[in-house]
């Protein structure tokens, strides 16, 4: 069977898993369609999260990113798990006993104003906009290279898969097709990372693997990696990096991001009790760690195997390099993986010296060009795109095909279960938040689920027309999407459970504090509305306030949202007695009761 | 009444101190170990880089999966103590 057989095989296995699952689950009621009746297990429920949380960028575009920057890159891997311990200790059990269905409710009703819970929604609506488009662009990138499809037609199936399962299965349907999903995604992700750990170190386990011993050359492999990128002058895979604000900055912008994602703490609603709402947050990040603790082992395990591949005498040397580095691997004799590769253009290669090897290295070190050119190098010859490293990754290391078709599935799935909840949460912002709570009260339970899946349809067609032009790589997109809603969401959630004091007008103003003054410094270096060469300067860091990346401006917005919030609450009205008496209520477990319409 | 008001504001002072405490756990591992003090512990070797590495790329998730449910346990009890469980 061809590779291209078996990946269609798997893919389409997958497909009709969760296909299946969805119609077996069918929403019966607005209530199911939303929260899922109230009645799933913490540790389902953690699964499910799981799987809609972790994405594209999870799966296929964080470990390339890892590969590529090395310590400095760690950020995702702290702030995307960090931000469940604050979900869990500042934001779940007290969302849980107010026992609503969404985030606009929450903010509608604790801040007494139709004007916040409208706010809210267009928070909401954009940060998860902004989300999706990044979702798309990944599921487009690996239909196409799967399916051997144009990226365009890849992202149309995906919008098509989406809208399948999103639309007709609601909450109760997604939650059950997540499970399938994470598991199907978790093993793709982790069988191939055992093979090739096996391979490198001799130990099984990838987060062990990592700290452990190369076996070709018996150096520690972080130390082996240290000075196989060395030699070819790039800095050293472990160095410490300099701007330590914007470290600090961009982690703390990922986790208040997560806190802050509006189809995530959606999953909190749907626990039975106060108590599960904790559980299953700890549930969650178990099953995040499974695969974040595997992610740096498989960053590290590539680049070594990519770097080995290229200079193959480089794996068993411990001091020559330099005659290792003469002897590249001959264009001639590249491997299948970077063939088909090439024809993606994801992998790209240019013979700049003309002697009919490989030269990959690093040509913007000034300091290692008098090397480079005594090797005879006239500049780096391969430029391999970081968001194909995890697809590539079984190839490169030469596991069995059917690896190689696992990790398709898995790519696919976890692009497809976070866009899923993602149009979820848009999809009830407008059908419940904007319509039946503010604009048409009387609506019936049919014309709300219409509305709901209508607006799904909508959503569907925007993030995938958006998709086509992207505003960057997939991870860059959701960085982006995790500073927005940690900007503007997270701050005043939280502050309306642990300050009785803070009022509407004190919510309404950080709320657009936060999220205006984010979308300014995030447009003026992408671009308004992300459109390519709007932007007023270039996205450089010489350019950045501070050295602060627009990426992590989040943590900043957030801040500015928490300081407007305070002042303007403390200058204006307290909140009604009913109110204070609300926030009080949600603080304590007793009485929650299942989670009710209005 | 003011009983029941007394014991409600002990639960949520207990709870408030709780999630400082587990909070300051949170950023002493991610942005203390991880980020900011990593130049000091880089004296500290661990499989062929430093602690602060470790603690960038390891540590930090699995103090955070510790965190939540310890969190999750440490309530459990205040909930029973204070008579406030569901």
């Amino acid at each position: 069977m061809s590779q291209f057989a078996i990946n269609l095989l798997f893919v389409g296995a997958s497909f009709v898993l969760y296909i299946g699952i969805a119609i077996w689950s069918r929403a019966g009621s607005t209530k199911e369609f939303y929260v899922a009746g109230g009645g799933v297990h913490p540790v389902t429920n953690g699964m499910a999260t799981a799987a809609d949380w972790m994405s594209a960028a999870s799966f296929i575009s964080m470990a390339g990113l890892i590969s590529s920057g090395g310590y400095a890159n760690s950020t995702f891997l702290m702030g995307w798990t960090g931000g469940f311990v604050i979900l869990a200790m500042l934001l779940a059990p007290y969302l849980r006993k107010f026992g609503k269905f969404t985030v606009p409710d929450f903010i509608g009703d604790r801040f007494y104003s139709r004007t916040a819970r409208v706010i809210a929604v267009v928070c909401l609506i954009v940060a998860s906009v902004t989300y999706v488009i990044g979702q798309m662009t990944g599921a487009g990138v690996a239909f196409s290279r799967f399916l051997e499809v144009s990226s365009t037609a890849g992202i149309w199936i995906a919008a098509a898969i989406v809208f399948l399962y999103a639309v007709f299965g609601g909450m109760k349907g997604i939650t059950y097709t997540q499970v399938a999903q994470y598991i199907v995604l978790i093993v793709a992700y982790t069988i191939p990372a055992v093979f090739i750990a096996m391979q490198l170190t001799g130990n099984p386990i990838p987060m062990f693997g990592l700290f452990s011993t190369h076996s070709e050359s018996g150096v520690p492999l972080l130390e082996k990696l240290d000075d196989v990128v060395n030699a070819l002058g790039f800095q050293d895979y472990t160095a410490d990096v300099d701007n330590k604000l914007n470290m600090v900055l961009f982690t703390l912008s990922l986790m208040i991001g997560t806190a802050g994602l509006p189809h995530v703490i959606i999953r909190f609603f749907t626990v039975p009790k106060v108590a599960d709402a904790r559980w299953s947050a700890g549930w969650a990040l178990v099953f995040i760690a499974l695969l974040y603790l595997t992610a740096p082992a498989v960053a590290s395990m590539a680049r070594l195997n990519l770097m080995t591949t290229v200079y193959p005498e480089m794996a068993g040397q411990v001091e020559n390099y330099d005659a290792a580095a003469d002897n590249a691997l001959q264009y001639e004799d590249r491997p299948g993986w970077f063939r088909t590769w090439e024809e993606t253009g994801l992998i790209n290669f240019e013979d700049k010296n003309d002697d009919g090897r490989i030269q990959a290295y690093n040509d913007s070190n000034e300091g290692f060009a008098d090397t480079a050119q005594q090797r005879g190098w006239e500049g780096n010859e391969l430029t391999v795109n970081n968001d194909i490293l995890v697809l590539a990754n079984p190839e490169i290391a030469n596991l069995p095909p059917w690896v190689i078709g696992l990790i398709a599935a898995g790519g696919i799935a976890a692009a497809l279960s976070t866009a899923a909840g993602l149009l979820l949460a848009i999809s009830s912002a407008i059908s419940h938040d904007l319509i039946k709570n503010t604009i048409n009260p009387r609506i019936t339970e049919k014309g709300e689920m219409l509305a709901a899946r209508i607006s799904m349809a909508g959503a569907i067609l925007v993030a995938t027309y958006l998709g086509l032009n992207p505003p960057g790589f997939a991870a860059q997109t959701v960085a982006l999407a995790f500073g927005i809603a940690g900007a503007s969401l997270f701050p005043v959630l939280m502050m309306g459970i642990f300050s009785t004091r803070m009022n509407s007008a004190g919510a309404v103003c950080g709320m657009l504090a936060g999220l205006l003054s984010t979308l300014l410094y995030i447009f003026t270096y992408l671009g308004w509305l992300f459109i390519p060469g709007t932007n007023m300067l270039a996205n450089t860091p010489e350019n950045w306030m501070l050295g602060i990346s627009p990426l992590s401006f989040g943590a900043v917005g957030a801040i500015i949202n928490f300081a407007v919030a305070f002042a303007v609450s403390r200058v204006t009205k307290a909140p009604p007695q009913e109110i204070q008496d609300l926030v009080q209520s949600v603080r304590y477990p007793k009485g929650a009761g299942v989670a009710h319409n209005h | 009444m003011a009983d029941e008001k007394s014991n409600a504001e002990a639960y949520w002072k207990a709870n408030v101190r709780l999630i400082i405490g587990c909070l300051i756990v949170w950023a002493l591992v991610s942005y203390g170990g991880a980020i900011l003090f990593r130049p000091w512990l880089s004296g500290i070797p661990i499989g062929g880089t430093d602690l602060g590495f470790w603690f960038a790329q390891q540590g930090s998730i699995l103090t955070f999966v510790a965190l939540i449910f310890f969190y999750g346990w440490r309530m459990n009890k205040i909930d029973k103590k204070f008579g406030l469980e569901e």
